[in-house]
């Protein structure tokens, strides 16, 4: 198998299903001009023309309501936003609109509707350049989410998505897009809903989204040097949620922490503690913790934002409690910093 | 020109659907406050003419979609008085489960492609169906209902925008009674008139003050006809005075946010009964229109019938068509 970047995966994707069903289209703001969505929809307007990769005025609110129209009606549409923050001004769409179409019309309309967004972070992205918002959509009744982490479940969470009737809003984070590893070249027929266990341990259960879990899996190789064996789980679907994995792990373990790329306070990690303690509170030696953002906006100035968000460091500390461990040494150990990769601006 | 005979067979079937629509209403009214029809009811009166004159020029496989007052478009596109209150009660028999309700007719298999009852919302989703049946190029039209208050959101000129743009097949309609509610538009814009407005942007705007079904009739299928001619969308905006309130089935003239004398100078004009007029004066025995009106008042209450005995459908449904 070769390897290929997360942006890499998301474009083959899209390439992929759009050869083998002329209903599917991309269209988005920027979908179509020199940059392509940091590269995501490179080579769609050369080989499927304009009708079917386009840019759209500066109108997410419409443009949303339009791919509903247009999923109604036969087509299978990709929406494609830069930032989630920008999707927000669609919530009507989203919340009112698309979430309960199908239900509205008791079946009779299906909204085959891929809504992909990305997660900025760093060189001063601050508070409109980087939510998350997973837990709101994933809220609201017929919104399907997902949130893949690897190239692999880049391109197989997003061919499933084209492929499932209902709407799915798929969150990709910036700083993945350049992660490399083995993707397959032709996609099983897959379906949304399986999670993915990163990393096998025995000691204690994480669970993270998205970035995350590149912090989860460097605790865990640094914590593995010292002997304790952390599982990482990647719930890939938010909604729906592979709840077995995960209660499976804490049932193993004994103890779970979520660290998600979020804010804590009524957050997916909210969620996943109720579920942990219902179904697995016989089992549990700890409370479930929780790991995500600084209850503030995001701020633009380095130091402040390094403050806001968690790493690796947060993630092994909070292992660190639980499992009642001496302090690691971390001398020599290596964390991930935007400033060795990018010189910014995004 | 049309011949006598066209002519009257045309004023024959608006004058059918407009008194089918005002009977189904007048059936509600009559009913409402049974309190088993547990909707909120946003009715057509007054407004029955603009549906009848734009679906009379639609061709059944056009679209439209609508608005939370949508019981005359509703009816003018399906013409299924059964489905129409089957939903109005919420029961098993209806195509929709009770899950629409007044605010969110639906039918698809007769090109009703839904309505929302947010201000504004269903305009976008019908640029995109518009632009489904640009892609597969079958012709279709699609038509867009909403009040003037739609004119105060973003969206709709989010759409309008992209619909010019993109050259859709879509007719923006306009039902415009002066009022977002209870608030007169002399309260909501910031400019005169909404057509001179729309018309800067490359799409064919029309407007119209009339009660006149036939009138709007011929006026969409011109109006349609030069879309397809200059492949751009078209905008009406249609006149008409709503004669209940906002929502509910009594007057509420005594509010005093609008004046007894003007709906009294509308209803002069009041559109079933113009239609009726003018079927006389063209000759239509008015024997032959009493015969029409009790036919369609006996199916009317049959219909009713049929929905107020029939039953719910199962707890269970509650669960199904949230997702695949």
């Amino acid at each position: 198998m070769r390897n290929i970047s997360y942006c890499e995966a998301l474009n083959e994707a899209m390439a992929q299903e759009m050869q083998a069903d002329p209903d599917v289209f991309v269209y988005g703001i920027d979908v179509a001009d020199h940059k392509r969505v940091f590269g995501s929809t490179k080579g769609l307007l050369e080989k499927f023309g304009p009708d079917r990769c386009f840019s759209t005025p500066l109108s997410e609110d419409a443009m949303t309501g339009f791919g509903l129209g247009a999923a109604i009606n036969g087509l299978r549409p990709i929406h494609v936003h830069m930032r989630v923050d920008f999707m927000l001004l669609a919530m009507n769409q989203l919340a009112n609109m698309i979430s309960s179409y199908r239900y509205m019309s008791a079946g009779r309309l299906e909204v085959p509707m891929v809504i992909r967004a990305v997660i900025g972070r760093g060189w001063g992205q601050a508070f409109q350049h980087s939510k998350t918002m997973h837990c709101c959509f994933a809220h609201i009744p017929g919104l399907k989410v997902v949130m893949p982490t690897t190239p692999r479940d880049a391109k197989e969470t997003l061919v499933a998505a084209i492929r499932d009737d209902n709407p799915v809003i798929s969150i990709e984070h910036r700083w993945l897009y350049d992660v490399e590893d083995e993707v397959p070249e032709e996609v099983e027929p897959t379906f949304l809903g399986h999670g993915r266990v990163l990393k096998q341990g025995c000691d204690i259960t994480v669970v993270a989204t998205s970035w995350m879990n590149i912090e989860a899996l460097k605790a865990a190789e640094i914590l593995a040097k010292h002997g304790v064996s952390v599982e990482v789980i990647d719930p890939v679907s938010i909604c729906p949620l592979d709840e077995e994995l995960i209660t499976d792990s804490v049932t193993k373990t004994g103890h779970c922490i979520v660290a998600d790329n979020d804010w804590v306070y009524a957050g997916f990690g909210a969620e996943l503690a109720a579920i942990v303690s219902e179904k697995c509170f016989g089992t549990l030696k700890s409370p479930v913790a929780r790991i995500g953002f600084a209850q503030t906006p995001c701020p633009t100035v380095r130091h402040l934002e390094q403050e806001f968000y968690p790493n690796a460091i947060d993630i092994i500390e909070t292992i660190e409690q639980k499992l009642d461990l001496e302090e690691t040494d971390l001398s020599g150990e290596d964390f991930y910093s935007y400033e060795n990769k990018f010189k910014g601006p995004f | 020109m049309k011949t006598n005979d066209t002519r009257t067979e045309l004023n024959l079937e608006l004058y059918r659907m407009l008194y089918l629509i005002r009977t189904c209403e007048e059936t509600i009214v009559e009913h409402y406050f049974e309190d088993e029809m547990k909707t909120p009811m946003h009715m057509s009166m007054g407004a029955e003419a603009i549906s009848v004159g734009i679906c009379q020029a639609l061709r059944p496989e056009d679209h439209v979609f609508g608005t939370y007052r949508s019981h005359a478009l509703f009816l003018a596109k399906t013409g299924d008085t059964d489905d129409f209150f089957a939903e109005m009660y919420g029961k098993d028999t209806s195509s929709l489960k009770g899950k629409g309700g007044s605010m969110h007719l639906c039918s698809p298999d007769h090109g009703f492609m839904g309505a929302s009852a947010i201000v504004a919302s269903a305009i976008p989703v019908a640029a995109g169906c518009a632009f489904a049946n640009k892609r597969a190029n079958n012709g279709k039209l699609v038509a867009v209902f909403f009040g003037d208050g739609a004119a105060d959101e973003g969206c709709f000129w989010e759409s309008l925008n992209a619909a010019c743009l993109m050259k859709l097949p879509i007719l923006f309609v306009c039902e415009d009674n002066g009022l977002a509610v209870h608030t007169p538009k002399s309260c909501r814009r910031g400019y005169s008139s909404l057509v001179d407005v729309v018309s800067k942007f490359n799409c064919i705007a029309h407007e119209h003050k009339t009660t006149d079904a036939e009138a709007i009739y011929e006026l969409t299928s011109e109006l349609i006809e030069t879309m397809k001619n200059e492949q751009k969308p078209g905008f009406l905006r249609l006149e008409y005075c709503r004669y209940l309130e906002h929502v509910g089935v009594q007057q509420d003239f005594e509010a005093g946010y609008r004046s007894v004398e003007e709906f009294e100078q509308w209803y002069k004009f009041d559109p079933v009964a113009l239609q009726r007029k003018k079927l006389q004066n063209l000759g239509y025995q008015t024997d032959n229109i009493k015969r029409l009106e009790t036919e369609i008042e006996e199916g009317v209450s049959r219909s009713f019938s049929k929905a107020k005995n029939a039953s719910f459908c199962e707890v269970s449904e509650l669960y199904k068509e949230v997702l695949v």
